[in-house]
């Protein structure tokens, strides 16, 4: 006769899972991949802000990260590769009263997504970008990515990448943005009051997250996400309203971490009403 | 402060009929960007919109403009883009998206001559296939062409309609000369503009299921905040709109793709004949090319020959019963339209040698003569 | 440690007190939340879950301080941590 495994009455329930589609766990992210944290977090955030669900809604482009609009219990859209935010621009402009959030990874918003950041950036348009940033293109095996270091293995630089990386702080804040910070996923206390402030800012508000890719980047790179952490821990620096221009990812000297921009500007959606309504009661 | 419905007659383009016929349908978003001969709508749309409400956006490419669209969708609006050839390309990968998410949402084509940039001021009607096959995959799509600015007005509308009503991008396939013409344009009172809204849910949210086909194989689609968390993929899904990495799910995903357009076609298609009740020789034609088979059937006519014409109004999905009818008691059938073979293959297909089907096309760059029909009937008939 | 002040007001602080809650079966055993506990509290246990991956475990569940730092570092939504009721009582009083 087999006995049946003890189990609690009633399954335990951790605090985000009001957020989370639960049948859909457990989610695709491998083990020691920092995506669920940063994705932890910005559930996180949004539980703070106070503001009910159906308000917020969430964007996502293709590639590991993307997958976070599959796993969040919000109305919810994984889209095509690095059109997340023209998608979510749409949704904004069309609904200014809804929150919304796009959350996607380097690979997504930089390269092929590139163009539409800056001009989403430049418009203002309202809304919050979270970039998880491994500094790679995971879902496809680890290619190399317009953040990957200069020198760093990936499967398509296999004799160490020729080219220099973005530094997306600075490119947000060249852009326009209204908020920038950048944060890893060992500093997840700051993280989520990062995000949830940018929830709150009015504006395009950027977030890059340093995380660690410990299959397709780390492997390559000799390291293990342990390690990955340790760097984020002793080789980076917190120095809010830091210049971004000096936010180069360069272990070997340090990383800016922080709060780079937080301005107050016009938004996209409001500014169309200013200019394009000037008969209209709001 | 314009209403958004300009009842009354218009001297206009076809473009600024396309972008009245939107305002008509209840229109309220669009996502632009510049493109010869297109630009106008998106002129047009740009002043009109603000004014009735509605909002206009001129995004950094055509690959936002399309994405723009579906977002915008999502929240409930009726939304629109219009473009050119090389943009048209440019929203391929996007209007997968919208094909594959069911959202609903029309693009105007204002064709103009390729390959690449081609003649970008000329006339053409080169991506008829394009509308057909241009995005990957396979799926179904609707696509109507407008043969002068009445009929862009009317058919925007009609688009509007059918996007609504069976939950796919529709496409307006209309062309340099229809876009840029000036002509009689007759808009009707509002409330004689039958107009449809896509289907809404009811029940419990919670049991709700996003890709459950309602009767006519079309499910009902919520909007952002109404509170039924709905997840949008433009991977492969199940009827909760998850994910589902299956070849099960795959079929039952392109059997409703599918079969929402294949099993209303008779809702779905329209075509217009003219003279066709004794003719022996068909001319099937389209777009800016139905004026010359037009002239050409009356000429024909004139020699002595029982010449009619079918239009297709709907150029997708294909009128294939039709012109099988047409093929089994015809002498002949000529497809003329402005490109060296597109839908011409088609009707040839459906004829299935039931009937010789000929080409009176061109490379593009201006409107096909009717001398050029009369000279094929009389070497053929 | 030995070198500083003892704070003149630790007697009126109240450290608050949690329980670590673990969701076995959705750990991929990455060993953050081990590691990074600031009251190195966890350790990973001997038995494995039903994925294959030895999950953590409470080694010193009372010197949990409710900190919730393994709640958010946690991809996988495997672990978290509530207050402890019996403190927080006390605490009201």
């Amino acid at each position: 006769m087999t006995k049946n495994p003890q189990k609690p009455l009633k399954p335990a329930a951790h605090p985000l899972d009001d957020l989370i589609r639960t049948e859909r766990i457990p989610h695709i992210w491998c083990p020691g991949c920092g995506i669920g944290t940063v994705f932890s977090s910005t559930l996180k955030a949004i539980k703070g802000t106070g503001i009910p669900y159906d308000r917020f809604t969430m964007v996502s482009g293709i590639g590991c990260s993307a997958r976070g609009a599959g796993y969040v219990k919000l109305d919810s859209f994984h889209t095509t590769h690095g059109r997340a935010i023209p998608f979510a621009s749409g949704i904004k402009m069309a609904n200014p009263d809804l929150n919304v959030i796009v959350f996607s990874g380097d690979g997504d918003l930089f390269a092929i997504g590139g163009n539409h950041f800056i001009h989403a950036a430049r418009r203002n348009m309202d809304l919050t970008v979270v970039c998880v940033n491994n500094l790679t293109y995971g879902m496809t095996g680890g290619q190399v990515a317009a953040t990957t270091p200069n020198r760093a293995k990936t499967t398509t630089t296999p004799f160490g990448n020729p080219d220099a990386p973005f530094n997306l702080p600075l490119m947000a804040s060249a852009s326009g943005a209204s908020y920038v910070a950048r944060w890893t996923i060992l500093h997840t206390r700051d993280l989520t009051d990062s995000i949830n402030e940018a929830m709150a800012k009015k504006g395009f508000s950027f977030i890059e997250v340093l995380s660690p890719c410990p299959i397709n980047y780390g492997r390559r790179n000799k390291e293990k996400p342990l390690d990955t952490l340790k760097l984020y821990q002793e080789r980076t620096i917190i120095k809010n309203g830091a210049d971004p221009a000096r936010a180069d990812i360069d272990f070997d000297r340090g990383v800016i971490l922080g709060k780079f921009v937080d301005i107050d500007r016009q938004t996209c959606d409001s500014m169309y009403n200013s200019v394009c309504r000037p008969c209209s009661d709001d | 402060m314009k209403p958004a419905v300009l009842t009354g007659e218009h001297y206009i383009t076809g473009d600024v009929a396309c972008a009245e016929g939107a305002l008509a349908a209840g229109c309220r978003f669009f996502g632009a960007y510049p493109i010869t001969p297109a630009t106008e709508i998106a002129e047009h749309m740009a002043e009109r919109l603000p004014d009735v409400g509605g909002t206009f956006i001129q995004m950094e490419d055509e690959i936002a403009a399309m994405a723009s669209i579906l977002g915008a969708a999502w929240t409930g609006v009726k939304s629109m883009t219009a473009t050119s050839g090389p943009g048209f390309s440019l929203m391929m990968e996007n209007l997968g998206l919208g094909v594959c998410t069911e959202t609903p949402c029309v693009i105007v084509n204002v064709q103009r001559t390729g390959p690449s940039t081609g003649l970008p001021t000329l006339t053409g009607q080169g991506d008829m296939m394009q509308a057909r096959w241009g995005s990957h995959g396979d799926y179904e799509i609707i696509a109507l062409a407008p043969s002068s600015p009445q009929d862009c007005f009317y058919h925007t509308i009609q688009a509007f309609n059918l996007s609504e009503k069976y939950r796919v991008p529709v496409l307006v396939m209309a062309d340099e000369i229809v876009g840029h013409m000036s002509e009689k344009v007759v808009i009707p009172k509002a409330s004689t503009i039958s107009l449809v809204d896509r289907p809404k849910p009811s029940g419990r949210k919670d049991r709700f299921k996003l890709y459950q086909p309602g009767p006519n194989g079309v499910a009902p689609m919520p909007a952002i905040g109404e509170g039924y968390n709905v997840h949008v993929t433009g991977l492969t899904h199940d009827e909760r709109g998850y994910p589902a990495m299956s070849v099960e799910a795959q079929e039952q995903m392109m059997t409703n793709l599918k079969g929402k357009i294949r099993n209303n076609l008779e809702d779905i298609i329209e075509t217009e004949s003219y003279r066709l009740e004794d003719a022996e020789i068909v001319i099937v034609s389209y777009g800016i090319s139905v004026r010359t088979g037009l002239t050409a059937v009356d000429e024909a006519r004139k020699l002595g020959y029982k010449a009619g014409l079918l239009r297709l109004v709907t150029v997708w999905p294909f009128p294939e019963e039709q012109i099988r009818e047409l093929a089994a008691r015809v002498k002949g059938l000529i497809t003329i339209e402005i490109n060296l073979g597109q839908v011409h293959y088609e009707v040839e297909r459906c004829a299935g040698g039931q009937a010789p089907a000929h080409l009176v096309g061109s490379a593009g760059g201006k409107i096909i003569h009717p001398d050029k029909v009369i000279a094929l009937i009389k070497e053929k008939f | 440690m030995a070198f500083w002040r003892e704070p003149l007001d630790t007697q009126e602080i109240q450290i608050s007190k949690g329980t670590v809650h673990i969701i076995q079966d959705r750990c991929k055993g990455c060993g953050y939340c081990i590691e990074f506990c600031p009251k190195d509290i966890l350790a990973f246990s001997d038995s494995f879950n039903k994925k294959g991956y030895h999950p953590p475990l409470a080694a010193r569940p009372d010197d949990c301080v409710n900190c919730h730092y393994c709640e958010i570092i946690c991809p996988e939504f495997a672990i978290y941590s509530t207050e402890d009721p019996d403190i927080a009582a006390t605490e009201t009083t």
